[in-house]
């Protein structure tokens, strides 16, 4: 697979137009438990936003609401009506070959053509009829990711999509999904409880504490993003936040770090 | 790639494998030996067992003279019929009670009460409703597969990874979709378990029930043979009983490698 990076930058700039997602005081319980609370989020037409928080901070919650797996009725809960989910586990049927995966649930009669198309984009043409049960955790992770933007969808959910894979298939992994995102444009939530990887590929952070936005970062350095001052300096802000002392840096144009009253910490 | 080769010879390691292959028919054949011996010598009269040679023999004249063809022609389709619906019945009742509450509420009670009375039990009752034909044959036939089918595919049906219907419902299948698509496959291994029970158990009760007055089948023939002494007829049936389990497991075996392809064992081999 040629390396998304050598492709000429693509633009990253966001679509005016409204937002592809919108809660508003969104809280959930379980039980006795308040594991949403009173949540306001927007996302972007085409904006890329890291869900960041520990076990148990509401970011899976939030993101099975998003998918409609739990669906929330009664709340304001926008989002387009195409939407996909990437699992970390990669959930493909074990019984269906790698093609007829992508294809689940298509309809018309080009779904094997559309499916052939995913699946070349992410590298994978050559293993259109492979077993599912043959494919690498990273093959299965790309096969996942076709499978969602086949159906070209408005919102793409990646539910810690690279949690399982090792080091460098993640990195690779992470330039593939900025390289289709700079393609297809949809509007992406990326939960995640790596820093690192939010910080390197999202718009927007948001930290998800205890079912509440505990802090947002907007990330304007230019992708691909190296490993440098600005970047070490939003990374150890962000895991301050989240109680892990990476060293406190000084802060750095090109990043804000706000609570969500509006109040800039930077 | 590093230029360490390793000094393999494969024919080292496969020698004893052929070796101890070849040993497992030792056995079997040397206590064939001793029988026939036994039998030559009248340590073994014929009225307890007749001669390995003299089985081969009655067998040979009994496929010529269309005997055990035809009778055996008659307790397949007793075994395949009394399958057939107890298949139909397990299945139905498999997906009612696995794809609804109210189809476990209504139907698994009653199954599991079915389960503590032994099939062969029945047969009493059924040759009072029934008669003494083929009716109460089959119908025994059919009530001791259901069980075996029902079971596992309902546990089949109910043991599908919920991750894998959730996936599939975000990817907006319908109810159906998810069944033709997810469940339904997912649940295939254990039914082809349950078919393999279910086989097993129709030939089990077709020996049962062909002792019930039967005038045509394998049991037929051992009836006779017994009547008239005849223990070579006897060991013959006995062998073809054998053969219908091995025939049965090995159909299910080609089944299990067609259907379930993709599991991980059968993609190695």
């Amino acid at each position: 697979m040629a390396s998304p990076l050598a492709r000429p930058a693509p633009d990253w700039r966001l679509p005016a137009a409204g937002p592809a997602v919108r809660v508003r005081n969104f809280t959930r319980r379980f039980g006795d438990v308040t594991v949403l609370h009173d949540l306001e989020i927007e996302i972007g037409r085409g904006e890329f936003v890291a869900l960041l928080g520990r076990s148990g901070s509401g970011k899976t919650t939030l993101l099975r609401t998003l998918a409609g797996i739990d669906p929330a009725p009664g709340h304001q809960v926008l989002t387009p009506a195409a939407r996909a989910v990437v699992f970390q586990d990669a959930r493909l049927l074990p019984w269906k070959k790698v093609w007829r995966n992508v294809a689940l649930g298509l309809k018309g009669a080009d779904t094997r053509a559309r499916a052939e198309a995913a699946l070349t984009e992410v590298g994978l043409d050559h293993r259109l009829d492979a077993w599912p049960a043959t494919l690498s955790g990273g093959e299965a992770q790309r096969v996942s990711l076709a499978r969602a933007l086949v159906r070209d969808p408005g919102l793409l959910l990646l539910d810690e999509p690279f949690a399982a894979l090792d080091a460098l298939t993640r990195l690779k992994m992470h330039d593939l999904v900025l390289s289709l995102w700079a393609r297809h444009a949809p509007a992406v939530l990326l939960v995640t409880h790596d820093v690192d990887e939010a910080v390197a590929l999202a718009d927007r952070v948001l930290v998800l504490e205890d079912g509440r936005i505990a802090a947002e970062a907007r990330i304007d350095l230019p992708r691909p993003r190296a490993n440098e001052a600005a970047f070490q300096d939003i990374r150890a802000r962000l895991l301050a936040k989240l109680g892990v002392d990476a060293g406190q840096r000084r802060p750095t144009e090109g990043a804000l770090l706000a609570f969500p009253s509006g109040e800039i910490v930077a | 790639m590093s230029s360490i080769t390793l000094d393999r010879k494969p024919s080292s390691f496969a020698l004893p494998k052929v070796r101890l292959r070849g040993g497992r028919w030792v056995s079997p054949l040397l206590l064939l030996l001793v029988w026939e011996l036994g039998s030559r010598t009248g340590v073994i009269p014929e009225r307890v067992l007749a001669a390995p040679s003299a089985v081969a023999v009655t067998f040979w004249s009994m496929v010529v003279s269309g005997e055990l063809p035809s009778n055996l022609a008659v307790s397949l389709a007793r075994a395949l019929a009394g399958l057939a619906f107890g298949l139909a019945i397990g299945v139905g009742l498999a997906l009612a009670a696995g794809l609804s509450r109210a189809g476990e509420t209504a139907i698994d009670p009653l199954m599991q009460l079915k389960r503590t009375i032994p099939v062969l039990a029945l047969t009493p009752l059924f040759i009072v409703w029934f008669g003494i034909g083929e009716t109460p044959k089959v119908t025994l036939i059919a009530v001791a597969t259901v069980f075996p089918i029902y079971m596992n595919l309902f546990s089949g049906i109910r043991g599908v990874d919920a991750r894998l219907i959730e996936a599939g419902r975000s990817f907006g299948l319908s109810q159906a979709e998810l069944i033709r698509h997810v469940i339904l496959p997912g649940a295939l291994p254990a039914f082809l378990v349950g078919l393999r029970y279910a086989l097993g158990v129709s030939l089990l009760v077709l020996v049962v029930a062909e002792q019930i007055n039967a005038s045509a089948g394998i049991g037929h023939l051992i009836n006779n043979a017994r009547d008239f002494m005849r223990t070579d007829v006897i060991v013959v049936c006995l062998v073809v009983y054998a053969c219908l389990g091995l025939a049965a497991d090995q159909l299910v075996r080609t089944l299990e490698a067609r259907a379930l392809a993709w599991r991980p064992t059968f993609i190695k081999s």
